[in-house]
């Protein structure tokens, strides 16, 4: 399904469809990007685009961004996650690069802006903590206000790619007696700082994306306080908004079903009742990609005249999630007994891994996309959003 | 992508609105289906006067050019209000056929007459064993000098009871399920040896088993070529039922919502709870696709692109089961209520089952559109 586009945002999606085909890196293009990459070779693809200009589709021109309107930002983000692309790093790029350049101070601005398009800083979040989940308002980790300095306690979860970071994003609790939401500070963290400890959290599938992030007495500069103290809900808010926005996940979705059609033909013969079975699940897969496509697209369309689908969006998060995890549970069970099989981590290949290569990630790809429903502001989370800012139920 | 109506398209929703608001509420329209006929001649004038009728046909037989949008704009209010008059039977499965594949003398014949509201037609193609193929046909066509005769059993014509004709699709050559061999013909309701066994649908419309028994036939378009003039109408249809779907869909997820805020059980609105909020999400969020995919499937009708049949399968089935899905979960979250004959929630349960037959079942439209992919 296409957008019925101007000859000039035509021209420019010939033109990033030709750039991406002549420069995505071949090394990275490996059997499951979001694990198997290392640091360096996940930012190889984000200097490149950095390098044209096209690193942060968000962000206004005066920052760094391309100036884009809405259908061209919606053009790039489809043809690079048609061609399967790896996006730049979300937690710098999409959420706090953002954040900075709307709440942040001119020295902050100055400071990291370039250092995230550059690709020379990673960030990552430091939201969630062990009794935080949903009820994020609820965090605990304390920041004390010590002259110039404040000292931050706590111990923040699930934090991905923290391995790799230079930087942490906070919530931190600067005012102990307010309500929950109003005593909360947006505070950057320096993860070089003595009395940060990152300590890997491997999931199901047997990767290690997510940390938990120890901080113990971290004396935080108080000129990293994002915009006031105390309004730090505000600003989280706002960058959570953000991240619901991209989710639907089509061009992801329709590749993996692509690659789920040749794995069905080639494991299971037509005259097995369970071809039929998975012709038909397979359909409705599609189908169900479709229609959240054409959403997708009448709400691009929408943006372009002005009208914000607000908390609408997420429904995108809802199905774009759900979607995924039925295509890769629907791969992993058309690989019938080689689904039993899993790769080792870290990835090498000196490890023995059974079965046709198309199999390979199947089983870790279903395992690792059962978080999909869970970050990001689950979608219990969702649906309340939805129920409450919508429906007002 | 998302349609924004020309000025001439909110027009034509805008006046749709006001004559059902005024002339077509739910007490209205329970007269109507009690009424001996079933049907409101009366509205049906309206309609024809307020140029409904004309809508979708294009300028050079007398109509107003807007093609499958003004059709979806159409339907969707009328899925709204659960209009049981034969629109889609008369104009735009008999009209469209009649415009697409009829001679200039049929069109002049015919066309005139259903955008003055004169004539009534139905569609007679499906018969027992056929369930939804188009080529599964029986009935035989025989040709006698310049007419064809026609004989064999037709099921479950819908709107055949109120029509002034039928178009009857019959074989005039090849075996029962041969694509190739089948034609259309238009027959006179009341020509002798016609046997109309009239029936009440589930979804308070009317319908009638057909015996033909040597009955004079004209034929539309060519012979032989009755089978492609079917799907390519069937497509246009189901355009037009999806679009009566998801007008059915928004009426019931307003009247949960509302029930859902003002029922109280426990000490509290109903709405208060949780799962319900939950499901009503859902039924909300089947309803945003649900009409995407509506606009998606009428613009590509609109534009004549490729693979419109696999897509109008496609919509079929997804809308379809996004149509039960809500129906169910609205007559639940009514409770006892959504049980009611007095609720208008439950009729639109019945049409919304109703939908979901003609043309095809969700599940049947499923693996069309799975097959049609492996084809392409």
């Amino acid at each position: 399904m296409e957008l019925a586009l101007s000859p000039e945002d035509a021209a420019f999606r010939d033109e990033v469809r030709a750039f991406i085909k002549d420069n995505y890196p071949a090394e990275m293009r490996v059997a499951n990007p979001e694990t198997d990459l290392s640091k360096e070779q996940m930012l190889l693809w984000h200097r490149i685009l950095h390098d044209k200009g096209w690193i942060a589709p968000l962000w206004p021109k005066e920052y760094g961004g391309p100036g884009w309107s809405i259908t061209r930002r919606f053009i790039f983000e489809q043809e690079t996650t048609r061609a399967g692309t790896m996006p730049p790093l979300a937690f710098s790029v999409t959420m706090v690069g953002p954040v900075i350049y709307t709440f942040g101070n001119a020295a902050q601005k100055t400071k990291f802006l370039p250092r995230i398009l550059s690709g020379e800083d990673w960030w990552c979040q430091g939201y969630s903590e062990p009794g935080s989940g949903s009820d994020l308002a609820t965090v605990r980790t304390k920041a004390v206000r010590d002259g110039d300095h404040y000292i931050v306690n706590g111990h923040k979860t699930w934090t991905t790619l923290a391995q790799h970071a230079d930087w942490i994003f906070c919530l931190v609790r600067t005012d102990p007696t307010a309500k929950p939401q109003s005593g909360i500070s947006f505070l950057l963290i320096d993860m070089k700082s003595p009395g940060v400890t990152v300590r890997p959290i491997i999931t199901i599938d047997g990767s290690h994306e997510v940390n938990d992030v120890f901080l113990e007495n971290v004396r935080v500069p108080a000129g990293n306080l994002i915009g006031e103290e105390n309004k730090g809900w505000t600003y989280a808010k706002f960058l959570l908004g953000n991240e619901r926005t991209s989710m639907a996940g089509i061009g992801r979705s329709t590749r993996y079903i692509e690659r789920l059609k040749k794995i069905v033909k080639a494991e299971i013969p037509e005259d097995d009742p369970a071809h039929l079975e998975f012709i038909r699940d397979i359909a409705r897969i599609e189908l169900d990609v479709l229609a959240l496509e054409a959403t997708e697209l009448r709400v691009v369309a929408q943006m372009a005249r002005g009208i914000d689908p607000g908390p609408a969006a997420s429904l995108f998060k809802i199905r774009g999630t759900e979607i995924f995890q039925d295509i890769t549970e629907l791969t992993h069970r058309a690989i019938g007994n080689y689904g039993l099989a899993i790769r080792e981590h870290p990835v090498s290949a000196n490890h023995f891994m059974p079965g046709p290569d198309y199999g390979h990630t199947a089983s870790e790809k279903y395992l690792n996309s059962r978080k999909l429903s869970i970050y990001g502001g689950s979608n219990e989370i969702q649906r309340n959003i939805i129920a409450k800012a919508v429906l007002g139920l | 992508m998302d349609i924004q109506f020309t000025e001439e398209q909110e027009l034509l929703r805008s006046s749709v609105q006001r004559l059902l608001r005024d002339q077509y509420d739910f007490d209205a329209r329970r007269k109507i289906v009690a009424s001996e006929e079933g049907l409101g001649r009366r509205q049906w004038d309206e309609f024809a006067e307020l140029g409904l009728l004309a809508a979708p046909f294009s300028e050079a037989v007398g109509g107003f050019g807007g093609g499958p949008l003004s059709t979806m704009i159409i339907m969707h209010e009328f899925g709204r209000h659960l209009v049981v008059e034969p629109f889609v039977e008369t104009v735009v499965v008999a009209g469209g056929l009649i415009e697409r594949a009829g001679s200039d003398a049929q069109k002049q014949a015919h066309i005139a007459d259903i955008i003055a509201g004169s004539k009534l037609w139905a569609l007679a193609w499906t018969e027992k064993g056929s369930r939804f193929d188009l080529a599964t046909v029986t009935t035989t066509a025989r040709r006698d000098g310049d007419d064809y005769v026609l004989s064999g059993e037709k099921t479950a014509v819908i709107a055949a009871p109120w029509a002034d004709y039928l178009i009857v699709s019959a074989r005039t050559s090849g075996h029962r399920h041969d694509r190739g061999g089948v034609s259309l013909f238009v027959v006179d309701r009341r020509a002798a040896n016609l046997d109309l066994q009239s029936f009440r649908t589930i979804d308070g419309r009317r319908a009638a088993e057909i015996s033909l028994r040597g009955v004079r036939g004209e034929l539309l378009g060519l012979e032989g070529e009755g089978v492609a003039a079917l799907e390519a109408c069937r497509n246009r249809a189901i355009g037009a039922l999806c679009a009566e779907a998801v007008g059915a869909i928004g009426e019931l997820n307003d009247a949960t919502l509302d029930y859902s805020k003002t029922r109280k059980q426990f000490g509290v609105t109903i709405g208060s709870f949780q799962v319900l909020q939950h499901r009503m999400v859902d039924m909300f969020i089947a309803h945003q696709e649900a009409l995407s995919l509506m606009q998606h499937l009428s613009l590509s009708l609109s534009e004549g692109k490729a693979g419109l049949s696999r897509l109008a399968s496609g919509a079929k089935s997804k809308i379809g089961y996004a149509g039960k899905f809500v129906a169910d979960q609205a007559v639940q979250l009514h409770g006892g209520m959504g049980m009611t004959d007095e609720l208008n929630v439950g009729h639109y349960f019945k049409r919304i089952s109703s939908i979901n037959i003609q043309f095809g079942d969700p599940a049947y439209h499923v693996l069309r559109y799975a097959q049609l992919d492996a084809v392409a």
